[in-house]
């Protein structure tokens, strides 16, 4: 695959910004690294402007570590909190209406498959709860009925975070917020059942408290989109601001919940998938 | 062609200046350039470019990522003639190497903010600016913006059909335009000088 796209052109070398000679000296373009190697290389995404503590920003950092192909891959965003800092994040993406995400991203995936027949490009969703569970859910759940070749990931802060903490369908039934002061009243969806029931071929919720089985899910995520079907995966990313906690709670705060049951590490794979991504990985056990 | 009584002149135009698309500005067709609004030949547009280039105290090439990354055939060796230009002419570089906003960690000195080129040209007192490399959208706004809020002369090299917004907008820019922008600006200095 090229990479010629991350050369500088020659003679231009001593004008470009530091940071970008930094991203084609050390980014992961093209290396293969993964959440181990955080540390060692220029990220995809360093300076934003979210909360302190926010449980998105450390998601988002774990996800743009573990993109198999970032060179070729493609994040489609929604309004909320993420898409603040998406402008930010050094790999080609596109910020959709609120809740239009997964129809832009069907749309992306296809128009991509014609201009690059013989190139793998990931088209990747990213987009907070109120966009993928309340307002967008029937953009997502049509893509996931016809089988768009896309994965979707869901940053589950809980919340409308971004428009000052209105309940959204992915709040714990009882949580009281700065807009639903009387506490919900219903309780949490259960989308990963909902995404296996409509279609996903690869289902799996975690949180940045466990950034290696996070890596390894996004993975097998993104590469169950390319080869057998819609795939699905859920982060627990709470948020500080909102649900009033210190910022250096927040990944206490997600193991206490997953300690008390609230939030549960799944995986769901169908048969498809699992034979694939069992050939990919017996593969590069064998490497 | 029609040709519209709007004109695209140096700023600043104010706030909000309208994209002079909807002004009645039309984009030049092959072999022709836009000059402040009239549509003029190819080779005459070039001249005109060589010579606000060395009328300019302080002239600066914005190029873009079309030129700045090595990405197909054809861009080092554009590269390299844009390189030469500036060398010529005296122009400094600026690069505008993605679309990403610089919040709040700008360095005016080094690099644009895409999204308010109108800092960079007032920090480095940048009376004229040529574009370069940059994709169709991002000029465009930009070019509106400098034009709304200082009074850089501007001026789009551009790939494909060229900017309205832009002061003077030469389209199909390849080798074969900056060579001769080359020779126009040699021509010129020396003219000056004898």
């Amino acid at each position: 695959m090229s990479k010629n796209i991350f050369r500088i052109s020659p003679g231009f070398e001593d004008i470009m910004p530091d940071e970008y000679k930094e991203l084609v000296e050390s980014g992961p373009y093209g290396k293969d690294l993964g959440v181990s190697d955080m540390g060692t290389f220029k990220e995809l995404l360093e300076e934003h402007p979210l909360c302190a503590g926010c449980g998105l920003a450390l998601s988002l950092r774990l996800i743009l570590a573990s993109l198999p192909n970032p060179e070729d891959t493609v994040i489609v965003g929604s309004t909320g909190c993420s898409a603040l800092a998406f402008p930010q994040v050094a790999v080609h993406n596109i910020h959709s209406l609120f809740g239009n995400q997964n129809a832009v991203a069907s749309g992306l995936k296809r128009a991509l498959k014609l201009r690059f027949p013989d190139k793998v490009k990931d088209v990747v969703v990213i987009a907070g709860d109120g966009a993928t569970a309340d307002i967008g859910l029937d953009m997502v759940m049509q893509s996931w009925f016809r089988s768009e070749s896309i994965t979707t990931i869901m940053l589950d802060n809980e919340a409308y975070a971004n428009t000052g903490g209105q309940e959204s369908g992915m709040t714990q039934q009882g949580a009281v917020m700065n807009m639903a002061p009387k506490g919900k009243n219903f309780p949490k969806i259960s989308l990963p059942e909902i995404a296996r029931e409509a279609g996903c071929s690869y289902v799996a919720s975690i949180s940045p408290a466990q950034p290696k089985r996070l890596e390894k899910m996004v993975r097998r995520a993104i590469l169950t989109a390319r080869e057998v079907g819609p795939s699905y995966v859920q982060i627990f990313s709470p948020c500080p601001t909102n649900y009033k906690f210190k910022p250096q709670e927040t990944v206490s705060r997600i193991k206490q919940h997953q300690k008390e049951g609230h939030y549960q590490t799944k995986e769901y794979i169908n048969t498809a998938a699992q034979e694939y991504l069992a050939s990919i990985e017996e593969g590069k056990k064998n490497e | 062609m029609l040709e519209s009584k709007y004109q695209v002149l140096t700023g600043p135009e104010g706030y909000l200046p309208p994209a002079a698309a909807s002004k009645g500005v039309t984009l030049p067709d092959e072999g022709l350039a836009l000059v402040e609004g009239t549509i003029v030949p190819e080779k005459d547009a070039i001249e005109k470019i060589a010579e606000k280039i060395l009328q300019a105290k302080n002239p600066f090439f914005f190029p873009g990522p079309l030129l700045l990354w090595d990405w197909k055939e054809g861009v080092a060796q554009k590269a390299a003639l844009v390189k030469k230009l500036a060398e010529v002419a005296g122009i400094k570089i600026i690069p505008m190497p993605d679309y990403r906003p610089k919040y709040p960690m700008i360095n005016p000195d080094i690099e644009i903010n895409p999204n308010h080129p109108n800092l960079t040209i007032w920090h480095n007192k940048i009376d004229l600016c040529l574009f370069i490399g940059v994709h169709c959208h991002y000029a465009n706004v930009a070019l509106k913006i400098i034009r709304g809020g200082t009074d850089c002369y501007t001026i789009a090299l551009c790939g494909e059909a060229g900017h309205e917004d832009a002061m003077i907008s030469l389209r199909d820019v390849g080798l074969a335009q900056l060579e001769a922008l080359i020779e126009a600006v040699t021509r010129l200095k020396g003219v000056a000088n004898s």
